[in-house]
């Protein structure tokens, strides 16, 4: 003990002879430091802010909803269903994804950090996988909290157990899906310039003026009775498409004019072009690190 | 041992060569990398981290091989890159310690590591702050630090003196010195500034169109001869002081430098000797004495770089491609250097 606190007074140069963790450890603390960045933590209290109040305005109509359901007699189920939730808030989640995903990617490129990065015992796969996967959990957390509110809630005020576990496990996935899908299409916006601004305007402009054009048109498709078309605009949206999705497989009620979700058979349509933008998204964020190296 | 090994290593890109079939062996030490802006230096650095192919030849670094081990070299080497590179909104010791578990190390040593690094490039206090409101000096440590904070066997630093005031530069390059003396790790540094290495580097290498123009070690640049200056007052019998020594000097055999120094404070007061060994320090006191004078100084002058590749075209050593390049450059350098000379003082 006293050998070491006398070590404190010696100036010299002490070499390390510990233990050096690699590379998975390298990505883990990327994916780490990076997740953490989304909701504030590690970085200035100023930053701190949007997320957690972002995170507040998700759960707040969970917990009114719950309030509702325990407070009303004789209720048998939850006002809402888990996979209609994330529809409704669409607008906060795009908004966080807006401003999370400009901070998560282009500050490294802008403030040339990157470079640091590559020499490092990490690969261009290991800083994609571990952004990637950083702001896919950042996304799954700011979604999944309040299904998890709402079936605590449900089980508090005693609910029929396998529905409403039935329910939130199909809601799980359903978020699950759209934090992959929002997280590659916003990380590859954010990444294609270093200027934070933009990054946040092409967010927003990428959830926004599709979804517009997509609802417009299914409005149009519903006023002249050409019902048959709406459950194949819901393609050109990313958040029509977790709607599409989750309609034909997850039980979900389609947010749709009319509520003409898609079928079984053309949801599969649905996933095939999810899962082609989410593989799209990751090969674009390969592809765009192959030039940001040194 | 060997730290860094190429051999005929090429790299081209579709419309220029920027390495042209470069073999180099260097050793432990501080190792200057020297060129002009395009040589080939940051090409070589990439090679050498393993972050970009080469087109042929192969090349090592701690005895691994690039193309195969670039992991495994990143883990043991650090990296200073010539550009700003810290984000504004962290402090350094948030940003080290990142950088630090970047490199492998568990968090605990990832901390204390920081600590010592930052306190060892000169930064205290200050650490805590965002670096956003740092000098260029204090980025350039920190940048120093994010470079050896894992303990590397090596470290590659790109141009650190980059953008410093002249006693900015004078600290970074006595700080590059003790990462080697003090720290025990080898450097290889960067500079278009051939008189800034000579002070800092065992040994240089100079490129020059991806090619190799030159490699050897300081001493043998700057050391073949000693040239001493020396400067005396005037008396009453010897109204002239210096014109007296020079006389006496040459009665007494020493051989003087043909130019006297040009363009500096009080240049037609020095005498440029040349030192063949110790005897002529005493020599030259005798005489100084003999002639009653005062001696204002007696100091070694070492060659600029610079004048040895002046001396080395001269003696048309190199093919007259590569000497009239060098030459072009060598001038420039010299003016560089001379410049900076004559901004920092009198003594060489």
């Amino acid at each position: 003990m006293a050998e070491t606190s006398t070590r404190i007074h010696n100036i010299g140069y002490r070499s390390y002879e510990g233990s050096r963790l690699g590379r998975a450890y390298a990505r883990r603390s990327l994916y780490s430091q990076s997740l953490r960045g989304a909701y504030g933590l590690g970085r200035s209290a100023k930053s701190k802010v949007l997320p957690m109040l972002l995170f507040a305005v998700m759960c707040l109509p969970a917990a009114i909803i719950v309030a509702v359901a325990i407070a009303v007699p004789g209720s048998k189920d939850l006002p809402l269903k888990y996979t209609s939730y994330a529809l409704y808030l669409q607008m906060v989640i795009g908004l966080y994804l807006a401003s999370q995903a400009p901070q998560s990617v282009s500050r490294d490129l802008r403030f040339k950090t990157v470079p640091l990065y590559f020499s490092r015992p990490i690969e261009r796969v290991d800083y994609v996988v571990a952004k990637y996967a950083a702001m896919v959990s950042a996304l799954f957390i700011l979604t999944a909290a309040p299904l998890l509110v709402m079936y605590i809630g449900a089980l508090l005020a005693k609910f029929d157990f396998a529905d409403q576990t039935k329910g939130f496990a199909q809601g799980m996935v359903s978020v699950l899906l759209l934090s992959l899908l929002f997280g590659g299409i916003g990380l590859v916006m954010a990444a294609l310039t270093p200027r934070r601004g933009f990054g946040v305007a092409a967010v927003i402009a990428l959830l926004v003026i599709p979804y517009g054009a997509v609802t417009a048109v299914q409005g149009v498709a519903y006023g002249t009775d050409n019902t048959g078309a709406i459950e194949w605009m819901g393609l050109f949206s990313p958040i029509t498409l977790i709607d599409g999705v989750q309609t034909a497989f997850l039980g979900a009620t389609s947010a749709f004019p009319g509520g003409y979700g898609p079928s079984a058979g053309t949801g599969v349509v649905y996933l095939l072009v999810v899962f082609a933008l989410i593989a799209g998204s990751y090969a674009a964020l390969m592809s765009r690190y192959r030039k940001a190296g040194l | 041992m060997t730290v860094i090994a190429t051999e005929s290593l090429s790299k081209r890109y579709t419309k220029v060569t920027a390495l042209d079939r470069l073999s180099l062996d260097i050793g432990p030490g501080v190792t200057g990398l020297v060129g002009a802006n395009g040589a080939g230096k940051s090409t070589l650095i990439k090679i050498l981290l393993g972050l970009s192919p080469a087109t042929e030849g192969r090349a090592a670094v701690l005895g691994l091989d690039v193309a195969t081990h670039g992991s495994a070299i990143r883990e043991r080497v650090g990296y200073m890159p010539e550009h700003d590179c810290l984000p504004p909104d962290v402090s350094a010791t948030e940003f080290v310690v990142h950088m630090a578990r970047m490199s492998g190390l568990p968090p605990t040593a990832a901390r204390e590591r920081t600590a010592d690094t930052l306190r060892h490039v000169g930064l205290y206090e200050e650490r805590y702050r965002p670096i956003g409101g740092y000098s260029t000096g204090m980025k350039q440590r920190v940048k120093l630090a994010q470079a050896l904070v894992h303990d590397p066997q090596l470290v590659l630093l790109d141009e650190p003196t980059n953008g410093l005031d002249p006693v900015g530069r004078d600290e970074m390059l006595g700080l590059i010195r003790r990462v080697y003396t003090d720290f025990g790790i080898s450097v290889l540094v960067t500079s278009h500034l051939l008189g800034e290495l000579e002070r800092t580097c065992d040994h240089v290498v100079v490129v020059d169109g991806g090619k190799l123009l030159r490699s050897s070690s300081t001493s043998d640049f700057t050391q073949i001869t000693a040239t001493l200056a020396v400067e005396v007052t005037d008396s009453d019998t010897h109204p002239d002081g210096t014109r007296a020594l020079r006389e006496a000097l040459v009665t007494a055999g020493v051989a003087l430098h043909p130019g006297e120094e040009q363009g500096l404070p009080g240049a037609g007061h020095i005498l440029l000797v040349e030192a063949t060994g110790e005897e002529t320090y005493d020599i030259v006191r005798d005489t100084v004495a003999g002639l009653g004078l005062g001696l204002v100084r007696m100091e070694q002058r070492r060659h600029h770089i610079a004048e040895v590749f002046r001396d080395d075209q001269q003696q048309g050593h190199q093919d007259p491609e590569a000497a009239r390049r060098a030459a072009a450059w060598a001038a420039n350098t010299a003016a560089t250097a001379h410049a900076a000379q004559k901004g920092a003082g009198t003594d060489g």
